[in-house]
C-alpha cells in the first residue's frame, strides 16, 4: 500500500511539473492582458527543439536551454501578431498551436527520416535526475512558484506588469511602456513553456512525439484560472491537476471504491475540465481576470 | 458590400504563406515550385481529384459555418471539434440501436438493436440526433456565457475534453464489439447509411467517398446566408456580433442571441457526424476527427465568415489534405505535415491583417 502511495505521490510531482511552468508562463502574459491560448505550441516548441539539440549534441543543458529559448523565440512571433498587428489573440494562439503540430514533424522527417517521433535520448543525455523518479526539472518548477511570486509581487516589475493588465491607459500615463513590458511578459511565458516543453521530452520521457503535450497548454490554462491568476494558487491548481494524470496513469482501466464499484479513468480524466467550467460559472467564488485582457492596447494620442 | 475589399486580404495571406512555406521547403532540401505543382495537380488534375478534395472539404464546410455564425454574433466557437464529436457519437447510438441486425468487423451477424427501422424513417432520425447532440454541446456554453458570463473560449476547450473523454467511455464499456482493437462502436444498421455521390452520378470513380453531406453542405451554405442576411433572428445576432450594447438598446437581447449562435453553431458542426458516420465509416470511432472543429476557425477567418468564403476557404483546404498525400510521398524530405504550417501562417497572417481589412465581420471582445 505504501509503495502504491509513494509512486502516486512521485507521479503526480512528475506529471505537474510541466503543468506548473506552464501555468506560469500563461500568468505573465495573461497578468500584462494577453491571453496565451499558445501555451499547447510553446510547450511543443521546448519539447523538440529540446529533444534534439539533447540528441545532436549529447548534452542536456544545452538542450534545456535551447527548448527555453524555442520557446521564448516563438512567444516572440505570438507577440509581434499581437501586440503589434493587433491580431485576435485567441486566433493567433491557435495558429501558434497549428504550427507546432507541423513544424516539428517536418523538421524530424528531414533529420530523422521519422515523422511521428524523434529516436530515444540515451538515458545519460536526458535531463539529469536527483531520484530515479525525479528529475531536476520538478525541482526547478517547484522553484520557480516562490520566483515569479516575488518577480510579480515585490519588484518594480512585477507592479508595472500587473497594472498594464489591469489598467493600461493608467499605467502609460504613469509613465510605464506598455507595449514593451508586455513583449517582455509574452516572452517570459514562451520561456516558461519552452522549459515545461523540454521537461516533458528530456526529463519526464526520453523523447519528443508528436504533439506529446496531448492538451498540457490547455489543463495549464484551467490551472491558471482555476487560481484566478495568482501563483500559489496555481501551483496548488497544477498539483491537483497533476494528481489527477497521475491517477490515470498508474490505475489503468477502473478505479475500485471501497464499496467495490469502479469508476472509468474517464471520469477522473474530466474533473480539471469540469472543475474549471464549474469555477467560470463562479459557483464556488468568482474568478475575476486582469481587465484588460485580450485587448490590444493603443495610445490615444 | 466592397467584395474586392473583402477577397484581397485572405488572397495576401494565402501567398505570404506559399511563399514562407515555399523558404520552409526550400531549407528542408526540397524544390518548392515542384512540391506544389504535386499539392495542386493532384487536388484538381482529375474527376477522382476533385472528388477526394471535396470529400476533405465537407467536413471543414460544416465547422466554418459553425465558426462563422458564432463570430457573426462576437463569439469564438472553439468546440466544434466536441461538438462533432458527440453528434458522431448520437448518429451512431441511434443508427446501431434502431438499426437492427449488421454485420460485424468479424464477418459475424450481431443484432445490437431495439427494433429495426426502414431508411425513410432511420436516416432523418439519426441525423437528427446528430444536430441535436451537436446543438446541446454548443448551446451549453452559449447558455454559461448568457447565465454567468463566463467566456465562451475557455467553456468551449473544456468542452471538448469532456466530450472526447465521455464518448470514449460510452464506445469502450458499451458500444464496442468484444475483442475489437480499435476503440469504435459497432456498425450502424444498413438503414441509416447516407448515398454516396458515384451511386447516382456516373462519373464519379467508385473508389470517391464523397457522399449526399457534401450536398447537405452546400444547402447549409445557402441556408446560413439566407438565415444571416434575410431573416429577422440572423438580423438581430449581427447586430449582437457588430455591438451588444446598441443592440441590447434597440430592444435585442444579447443573451438570447448568445444562446442562440452557440446552439446553431453546435448543430452544424454536429453535421459533421452526418457525412462522417452514416456517409463515410458507418459507426463511430474515437479519434476519427482529424481536427476538422479547430480547422473550422481557419476556415471561418480565410472566408471572412461569409457562407461562400467559408466554401471556397474549405475546398483550398481540402486541397490542402489531398495534395499533402501526394507531396509526402513524391518528394525527398517533406511531408505532409507541410499542410499543417501552410495553415497556421495563413491563420497568422489573416489574424495580422485584420486590422488593415477593415470590414463589418464582427468583432470577438474578449
Amino acid at each position: 500500500m505504501d509503495v502504491v502511495i509513494f509512486s502516486l505521490i512521485f507521479a503526480t510531482i512528475r506529471s505537474a511539473t510541466p503543468l506548473i511552468f506552464a501555468a506560469l508562463g500563461g500568468l505573465f502574459s495573461e497578468r500584462s492582458g494577453v491571453i496565451n491560448i499558445a501555451l499547447e505550441g510553446l510547450m511543443l516548441a521546448g519539447a523538440f527543439t529540446a529533444a534534439v539539440v539533447s540528441l545532436q549534441t549529447q548534452n542536456p543543458y544545452l538542450g534545456f536551454i535551447s527548448g527555453v529559448a524555442a520557446g521564448g523565440a516563438f512567444a516572440l512571433i505570438y507577440a509581434i501578431a499581437c501586440i503589434k498587428f493587433e491580431a485576435d489573440q485567441v486566433v493567433a494562439g491557435m495558429a501558434i498551436n497549428f504550427l507546432m503540430i507541423g513544424l516539428p514533424a517536418l523538421i524530424s522527417g528531414v533529420i530523422y527520416d521519422s515523422t511521428g517521433s524523434t529516436p530515444q535520448i540515451p538515458l545519460e543525455y536526458k535531463m539529469p535526475r536527483l531520484t530515479t523518479s525525479l528529475s531536476w526539472g520538478s525541482i526547478l518548477a517547484f522553484a520557480m512558484v516562490p520566483i515569479c511570486f516575488y518577480v510579480l509581487y515585490k519588484t518594480p516589475f512585477g507592479l508595472r506588469l500587473r497594472s498594464v493588465g489591469e489598467n493600461p491607459a493608467a499605467a502609460d500615463a504613469a509613465g510605464v511602456n506598455v507595449i514593451k513590458l508586455r513583449y517582455i511578459a509574452v516572452v517570459i511565458s514562451g520561456v516558461l513553456a519552452g522549459a515545461g516543453g523540454a521537461y516533458l521530452s528530456t526529463g519526464q520521457s526520453s523523447l519528443f512525439t508528436k504533439q506529446m503535450t496531448a492538451g498540457r497548454g490547455f489543463i495549464a490554462l484551467a490551472a491558471l484560472i482555476l487560481a484566478k491568476w495568482k501563483p500559489v494558487p496555481v501551483l496548488l491548481a497544477c498539483l491537483f491537476f497533476g494528481f489527477t494524470e497521475a491517477l490515470t496513469i498508474t490505475i489503468q482501466g477502473m478505479i475500485k471504491l471501497p464499496s467495490g464499484e469502479g469508476i472509468p479513468v474517464q471520469f477522473i480524466e474530466m474533473i480539471p475540465y469540469v472543475l474549471t467550467i464549474i469555477v467560470l460559472a463562479g459557483f464556488i467564488g468568482t474568478s475575476r481576470a486582469p481587465k484588460a485582457l485580450g485587448i490590444p492596447y493603443r495610445k490615444e494620442s | 458590400m466592397n467584395i474586392v475589399r473583402e477577397i484581397v486580404w485572405p488572397l495576401i495571406a494565402v501567398l505570404a504563406a506559399f511563399i514562407v512555406g515555399g523558404i520552409i521547403i526550400l531549407l528542408l532540401g526540397d524544390n518548392p515550385l515542384n512540391a506544389y505543382f504535386l499539392l495542386l495537380s493532384n487536388s484538381f488534375g482529375s474527376v477522382r481529384d476533385i472528388g477526394w478534395t471535396l470529400h476533405y472539404a465537407t467536413p471543414l464546410i460544416f465547422t466554418g459555418l459553425a465558426v462563422a455564425v458564432a463570430y457573426r454574433c462576437g463569439l469564438l466557437n472553439i468546440g466544434a471539434e466536441g461538438q462533432l464529436y458527440v453528434a458522431a457519437f448520437a448518429a451512431a447510438w441511434v443508427g446501431i440501436k434502431f438499426g437492427g441486425t449488421v454485420v460485424n468487423i468479424f464477418g459475424k451477424e450481431e443484432n445490437w438493436s431495439w427494433m429495426s427501422l426502414p431508411a425513410i424513417v432511420l436516416i432523418p432520425l439519426c441525423a437528427l440526433a446528430a444536430i441535436a447532440a451537436g446543438g446541446i454541446w454548443g448551446g451549453i456554453p452559449g447558455l454559461l456565457k448568457a447565465k454567468f458570463g463566463s467566456h465562451e473560449v475557455i467553456n468551449t476547450i473544456m468542452l471538448n475534453f469532456i466530450a472526447i473523454a465521455l464518448v470514449g467511455y460510452f464506445t469502450q464499456y458499451f458500444y464496442k464489439i468484444p475483442g475489437d482493437p480499435i476503440q469504435r462502436t459497432a456498425e450502424i444498421g444498413e438503414a441509416a447509411h447516407i448515398p454516396r455521390l458515384n451511386e447516382f452520378l456516373p462519373g464519379i470513380p467508385y473508389d470517391v467517398p464523397l457522399n449526399v453531406a457534401f450536398l447537405l453542405a452546400l444547402l447549409m451554405c445557402v441556408a446560413v446566408y439566407v438565415f444571416l442576411w434575410k431573416t429577422k433572428w440572423g438580423y438581430e445576432l449581427r447586430a449582437v456580433g457588430e455591438n451588444p450594447s446598441a443592440a441590447e438598446y434597440g430592444g435585442i437581447s444579447a443573451k438570447k442571441q448568445t444562446i442562440l449562435a452557440m446552439t446553431i453553431s453546435g448543430m452544424l458542426a454536429g453535421m459533421v457526424g452526418i457525412g462522417e458516420v452514416m456517409g463515410t465509416r458507418h459507426h463511430f470511432e474515437v479519434g476519427f476527427s482529424a481536427d476538422w472543429g479547430f480547422l473550422g476557425i481557419a476556415v471561418a477567418l480565410l472566408g471572412r465568415n461569409h457562407p461562400l468564403g467559408v466554401l471556397i476557404a474549405a475546398i483550398f483546404f481540402g486541397v490542402l489534405q489531398r495534395g499533402e498525400i501526394f507531396v509526402d510521398a513524391f518528394t525527398r524530405y517533406v511531408s505532409k505535415d507541410l499542410g499543417w504550417v501552410l495553415l497556421a501562417i495563413i491563420v497568422l497572417a489573416v489574424a495580422s491583417l485584420q486590422k488593415y481589412a477593415k470590414s463589418r465581420t464582427g468583432v470577438v471582445k474578449a
